[in-house]
């Protein structure tokens, strides 16, 4: 906390963002990448009915047309960032020990990432390659 | 902080174990419990999309899997996991507004959460039921 003898002004002491060093930018990714995730969930949803009993070459027929491959990619950049805050929120609400929590942090970040990129990478796959 | 040592010695407050379960209380762990249901489940999708991506037969693996009756449990669950899990985000939103936080609201907005999880599902499965 700052003392009485602080040199700061009120506006500096609120940018200081508190002892997280990010303010409500958590937060705000947080709801916003909620927000999307929305319409896109759905979108997904229908993307899954529509190839319900499709073989591979159906299956790709749909996947590869850009009015479903650019929403999907859009949903796997907005899922990235939404499953890696939550998951990290799940992980410092429950692991208070230093060395596992950094741990669980970064293997969340990777896994998130992972999944993520795994996933666009098999869409662009779809899309544009052979 | 770098010494984690003294937590274990002080004595925690006593939280969920006294409260007898309240329908706001289950949801707000249910969607926690769905999100990672959720995120544990995205493998499964990823799986299904890299598989589409490598091979015919890859693909075809994935697919009878998931067609499967154990697949199609797990796609069933996954599903209202899915929906459960927007319907209570947006019950979030509608708190951001600083809406729904009286007491008859809340209990409404955790029953709609649930009831609406519930016939969304159905109704999913009954459309991919019905196109197929």
């Amino acid at each position: 906390m700052e003392s009485s003898s602080s040199m700061k002004t009120p506006l500096k002491r609120v940018r200081g963002l508190g002892s997280a060093k990010s303010g409500t930018d958590h937060f705000l990714k947080q709801r916003f990448t909620a927000m999307a995730n929305v319409p896109l969930v759905l979108i997904m949803i229908g993307v899954v009915i529509a190839l319900v009993g499709k073989d591979a070459a159906a299956a790709k027929a749909v996947l590869s047309h850009p009015l479903v491959a650019i929403p999907m990619v859009l949903f796997f950049v907005s899922e990235m960032i939404h499953m890696r805050i939550g998951m990290q929120v799940i992980i410092e609400d429950y692991v208070h020990e230093e060395g596992p929590k950094i741990l669980l942090l970064a293997l969340n970040t990777f896994f998130s990432i992972a999944i993520g990129l795994s996933s666009i990478f098999a869409i662009l796959k779809l899309s544009f390659g052979a | 902080m770098a010494d984690s040592k003294p937590r274990s010695e002080r004595p925690l407050s006593p939280h969920l174990e006294i409260y007898k379960p309240a329908m706001t209380m289950v949801m707000s762990i249910v969607h926690r419990v769905t999100g990672t249901a959720l995120y544990f489940g995205t493998v499964l999708v990823a799986a299904w999309l890299v598989s589409a991506a490598t091979s015919a037969s890859a693909f075809e693996t994935v697919h009878g899997f998931m067609g499967s009756w154990f697949g199609r449990i797990i796609l069933l669950g996954y599903t209202w996991a899915l929906l459960h899990h927007l319907l209570g985000g947006i019950r979030h939103f509608i708190w951001d507004t600083g809406r729904g936080y009286g007491a008859e609201e809340r209990s409404f907005l955790a029953h709609a959460t649930l009831a609406g999880s519930i016939g969304l599902t159905i109704l999913v499965w009954i459309v991919a039921y019905v196109v197929r």
